[in-house]
């Protein structure tokens, strides 16, 4: 595939990332910080992002495990999560870390189960689609602005 | 210094140009110092790399006791980004401490939930004003600007 046809798609693919949800506005705000004396700005904020998600994602598991659950402490992980999905502009994994705080706040056990795996299913879908974009922008020598 | 930030929500991969487009400039009349006070390293970086980029010299620490203890041992900084929710010391904390301190840097409160009473009641330790995090360009720059014109 030639130049032009990459960045076209680099374009089309960054903009559907936007348009299905996946990002809002403050994916733009960290591209804006992107510039020569940081060329892979957004990269390194998405990598410090998935490793904070592991660790988070990890210490909700364990507690999930006990019994009885304490929400305060499931509670005080996901509003830590939902911290760092703010910062990279992770909308739809933003908004199942809501949902589930909102069963921790009723103490509904299963709804925080459940949700917790819708939690990780969008995370992961993230992850794919923005590893494909990263990977299909430095082919095309960097993204193009939409 | 002219500082300009773009409009970019719509345009992508855009930098912050350093141009006079006329709105909401900011102008560093001198050079500023500023320290980020969050726990969360991913909200440290993009403020660093923010104020960085606006000409600002910053310096980040992960609580509230460390923002005191830089203070304590006689560095200044002309702006604090002070996170509210931190271990060891939280944000509230030490804002009251500073200001105890006599310290009349611009404190700037960050929060993570957009609530109302929860940001009366940080500004109530003594900020001069409370955003919820992360800041934007747009935020940054009215900040500068008003630290410049006090």
């Amino acid at each position: 595939m030639d130049r032009n046809n990459l960045q076209r798609q680099v374009a089309y693919t960054r903009r559907s990332l936007f348009d299905q949800g996946y990002l809002d506005d403050q994916f733009i705000q960290l591209e804006d910080l992107q510039d020569d004396a940081n060329p892979n700005f957004v990269e390194e904020i998405v990598t410090l992002f998935y490793s904070d998600s592991s660790r988070l994602i990890h210490s909700i598991e364990q507690a999930l495990e006990n019994r009885p659950l304490d929400f305060g402490r499931l509670d005080n992980y996901m509003h830590q999560f939902k911290g760092s999905c703010s910062s990279i502009g992770a909308k739809k994994v933003k908004s199942e870390c809501t949902q589930f705080r909102e069963y921790c706040n009723a103490e509904n056990a299963e709804g925080c189960t459940r949700t917790f795996q819708q939690v990780k299913q969008e995370l992961a879908i993230l992850r794919r689609k923005l590893e494909a974009y990263f990977q299909l922008a430095r082919q095309a020598g960097g993204a193009q602005a939409g | 210094m002219v500082f300009g930030a773009s409009s970019s929500s719509s345009k992508g991969m855009t930098s912050i140009d350093k141009r006079n487009d006329g709105n909401n400039n900011f102008v560093a009349e001198r050079n500023l110092s500023a320290l980020i006070v969050d726990d969360d390293l991913i909200v440290r970086r993009i403020h660093t790399t923010l104020l960085t980029k606006l000409g600002v010299k910053t310096q980040g620490v992960e609580n509230g006791k460390k923002a005191v203890d830089l203070f304590q041992s006689g560095d200044f900084f002309d702006l604090v980004i002070m996170d509210m929710e931190m271990p060891v010391m939280d944000g509230p904390e030490a804002t009251k401490q500073l200001r105890a301190m006599g310290i009349g840097s611009m404190i700037v409160g960050v929060t993570s939930r957009n609530l109302e009473s929860e940001k009366q009641a940080f500004m109530g330790a003594g900020l001069n004003d409370c955003y919820v995090k992360p800041l934007t360009v747009d935020d940054m720059i009215a900040i500068l600007n008003k630290l410049n014109n006090n």
